[in-house]
């Protein structure tokens, strides 16, 4: 019911054992696993919903809709709930939370520790130079370094400059204070569809000159927004990112 | 008068500068404004240049809108009432905004975004003018008002709430409010144009608003072709409203204070009042916008709601006064 | 000379009901015209018709010119008296002057001495710089003649402008009427004070049901027998040395 422990729970299960993910799961935005949950019927996170599924386990997120979770609690249905990972150390955990919830602990650790030798591979050159960069989203939100996206960056070998900010954890930047502090990489994320004017933020031409005067990055969301094995793959884009930065 | 609009005028470009010189980044008034004539290449020359020059032009010529919109309306209903966003002709304009951008109009064409927010204006101002009567009653100006005001308002978040955007929902608060947070070059390149032209229209009517003074009757048999004031006061409110609206939401009560407070300064002559209201609107809404940036400077308040505050407790007071006339 | 009104079988409905049925009538210069009638005979419909403010049929001389002509031509007073501004005194009588401003211009010393003019006839000339919708109801009343009289036209039309007034203002207004017409000026007025249009009226246009009944001089008109089948009153009518007077006396 959760995008995050959707894509694990893909990862994890055998054949059969999963029978629906999220709708979310469906949406390049934020899912990396787009043509793996073509197999599973898409639920919208509603309780009525899942209960006619007739689940035997319903792995949820600590935030997914708290009534539709209570709800399937109170009709006896056994629900997991799975914090969010914060931090890289985090996703490690969260593999082995999912598998020991699916029964699949062997494969779970397997893939922890693929995910932990991924890890150590990106290791960046200690030698090398680090850019400033920004994570810059919607409503002017830039992220922490204390954050699962922060880790991402500084595993990639970058500054953060919220850092600077004083922003361990993250919080609004000022346009007018992004500017001054010129980062060398504004990273911002994939507007959706409709309009809205959180998005003009990161979409304001203040930025675009920024992008356009260093490299510029657009975030793949679907590999950021969740701890999964999938951050390597960002953390692995963004450091080729920083090496084409010197060239 | 004239020593009238010279204080308005110096009011208002005191106001300016200070509108670029204050914001998030500490820079001094002469390192902003030499960072912004001669751009020393500076992050702060963009930092001047792309948002706080937008914003303080757009401050000066959406208060210059409102504030001459207002007059113009007051003018011809005859009634100290009648403002774009108590009436509901500034709602409308931000659902024909809402709406170009939802449906992926608003990208087909530059000019897009302000024309529908225009549009939606228009219908509003036509439905306004058609149910109060060209003798703005109280009453019924304010009952009409409301109506127009509610329908646009809940048509709006319906389109916000259907968007497939999880921010768009969000949104009601900045097109019901309006800020000028955050707008660029590009706003005013697209806004400017659309309202100068309304200013245009809206300046041409003092001597027909003048007459009017005495009535419509009078008015016309003073030589002023009343069907023709009408339709330049219908598309120049519309112009500038819409386009106010479409890059700032919408921002209310400017119409009603600025006129209520310059008429006695006037005569209460409304060809004066146009032209005072358009400076004095200028200055109201670049001090209401440095408010914004100096009492909650992390916390995005709305311009919107700083007007209101000001604006509410006055309609209250004009409310008041013309009791007599709405019981 | 050509007259300032000709109306030829002016005619203007309300819904199907003729208001104004066929009036065709001419008005020269110098004349004082009194237009009376009782309540709903159409005697404003009748004039603003006359003057294209209201769609009819028919001819009149005064819509066939452009708006701007038509200020020239004639003033009009309406009956309702509307001053929705705190303006001055002295700023109304000058909205007088507005066709004959171009655009945007300053009121030339011309029009200055129009206004003045038109204060003094109307005795306001205390009244300048006091504010004109906190005045009592006649004293706004002849502000707004004021006003008409400024505009200097050949015709001058007004609607009931002496209801309310005190007697004293009741007489000068008419006075003033009068004493256009020494320039050649003309005035048609309503009025329902038939004492007063006997004594200062040239001539008298008796309206009833929308129809012109009668047209001629004050004695032609206010006779027993039309007085009688239009407003249902006997009348005392006596040239004195002191000028006619005429007293409605009772109902019929």
């Amino acid at each position: 019911m959760n995008v995050c422990t959707d894509q694990l729970a893909m990862l994890l299960a055998d054949e059969g054992q999963l029978l629906s993910v999220s709708s979310l799961a469906y949406d390049k935005r934020t899912s990396a696993m787009v043509e793996e949950a073509q197999g599973y019927i898409p639920n919208t996170g509603r309780a009525e919903e899942v209960f006619l599924l007739k689940p035997d386990l319903v792995i949820a997120g600590t935030y997914t809709a708290r009534a539709a979770v209570t709800m399937l609690e109170r009709l006896n249905i056994k629900v997991v709930t799975i914090a969010p990972a914060s931090s890289l150390k985090e996703v490690r955990a969260r593999i082995l939370d999912v598998g020991a919830a699916l029964g699949q602990t062997e494969r779970a650790e397997a893939l922890a520790a693929e995910f932990d030798a991924g890890l150590a591979a990106l290791q960046p050159d200690p030698n090398a130079r680090k850019p400033r960069a920004a994570l810059y989203g919607a409503n002017g939100y830039t992220v922490g370094s204390q954050t699962l996206s922060g880790e991402m960056l500084t595993a990639a070998g970058f500054i953060n400059i919220a850092t600077e900010m004083g922003l361990t954890h993250g919080g609004t930047l000022p346009l007018e204070l992004l500017a001054l502090a010129a980062p060398e990489v504004v990273i911002t994320s994939q507007p959706y569809p409709g309009a809205s004017r959180s998005e003009a933020v990161p979409r304001h031409p203040v930025v675009a000159r920024m992008q356009a005067q260093a490299v510029s990055s657009k975030m793949n969301d679907g590999d950021w927004l969740c701890g999964t094995p999938f951050v390597l793959r960002a953390i692995k884009n963004l450091a080729r990112h920083r090496e084409r930065l010197d060239k | 008068m004239t020593r009238l609009m010279a204080f308005l005028a110096a009011l208002t470009a005191a106001l300016f500068l200070a509108s670029l010189a204050i914001g998030p980044a500490a820079a001094t008034l002469s390192q902003s404004l030499t960072a912004l004539i001669w751009g020393d290449g500076t992050p702060l020359t963009l930092i001047m240049r792309e948002i706080r020059l937008p914003r303080a032009l757009l401050a000066v010529a959406i208060g210059a809108s409102l504030g001459l919109a207002g007059a113009a309306m007051q003018g011809y209903l005859r009634n100290p009432l009648a403002e774009p966003g108590l009436i509901g002709v500034s709602s409308s304009a931000a659902l024909g905004a809402v709406l170009s951008l939802q449906t992926g109009f608003a990208a087909t064409f530059a000019m897009a975004l302000p024309l529908s927010a225009l549009s939606a204006a228009l219908v509003g101002v036509l439905l306004v003018l058609t149910l109060a009567g060209s003798r703005g009653a109280s009453m019924t100006l304010i009952l009409a008002g409301i109506a127009i005001s509610a329908m646009a308002g809940a048509l709006t978040s319906l389109a916000l709430n259907l968007s497939p955007n999880p921010y768009a929902a969000h949104e009601v608060v900045f097109w019901m409010m309006g800020s000028l947070a955050d707008r660029s070059m590009l706003h005013v390149t697209l806004a400017v144009p659309i309202m100068a032209l309304g200013w245009l229209m809206l300046a041409s009517l003092g001597r027909g608003l003048d007459a009017l003074t005495l009535g419509e009757d009078a008015a016309a048999s003073m030589g002023i072709n009343l069907k023709r004031l009408r339709l330049m006061l219908v598309l120049g409110t519309s112009c500038v409203v819409g386009a106010a609206t479409a890059v700032a939401g919408a921002i209310g009560f400017v119409g009603l204070v600025v006129p209520h407070m310059l008429r006695p300064f006037v005569g209460g002559r409304p060809s004066r009042l146009l032209w005072a209201s358009a400076v004095g609107g200028a200055a109201m809404v670049l001090a209401a916008d440095i408010a914004v940036r100096l009492i909650l400077p992390e916390r995005d308040l709305k311009l919107g709601v700083v007007m209101a505050l000001i604006g509410a407790p006055l309609f209250l007071h004009l409310i008041y006064k013309t009791r007599k006339e709405l019981a | 000379m050509s007259p300032l009104l000709s109306l030829d079988n002016l005619t203007a409905k309300r819904g199907d009901c003729p208001v104004v049925d066929s009036v065709s009538l001419t008005i020269g210069q110098g004349e004082c015209v009194g237009l009376i009638g009782p309540n709903g005979a159409g005697k404003t419909t009748l004039m603003r018709a006359a003057l294209g403010l209201m769609p009819s049929t028919g001819r009149s001389s005064l819509t066939a010119l452009t708006s701007a002509k038509r200020a020239h031509a004639a003033a009009w007073l309406p009956q309702a008296r509307e001053i929705a501004w705190p303006v001055t005194v002295e700023n109304v009588v000058a909205l007088g002057r507005t066709p004959h401003l171009p655009r945007g211009a300053k009121l030339s010393a011309a029009d200055q001495a129009a206004v003045s003019e038109a204060l003094a006839q109307m005795d306001l000339d205390s009244f300048r710089s006091r504010l004109a919708n906190q005045l009592s109801g006649g004293e706004q009343a002849r502000v707004l003649i004021a006003r008409a009289l400024a505009q200097q036209t050949p015709l001058l039309m007004v609607d009931e402008p002496i209801a309310g007034l005190d007697p004293a203002h009741q007489i000068s207004t008419m006075q003033a009427f009068q004493a256009l017409t020494e320039q050649g000026k003309s005035t048609l007025v309503s009025l329902h004070d038939l004492g007063l249009a006997a004594r200062h009226c040239t001539r008298i246009l008796l309206m009833s049901k929308g129809c012109l009944v009668a047209d001629g001089t004050p004695q032609e008109v206010l006779t027993p027998k039309l007085m009688h089948d239009v407003f249902g009153i006997s009348v005392h009518f006596e040239h004195t040395s002191e000028g006619p007077v005429f007293q409605p006396l009772g109902l019929t």
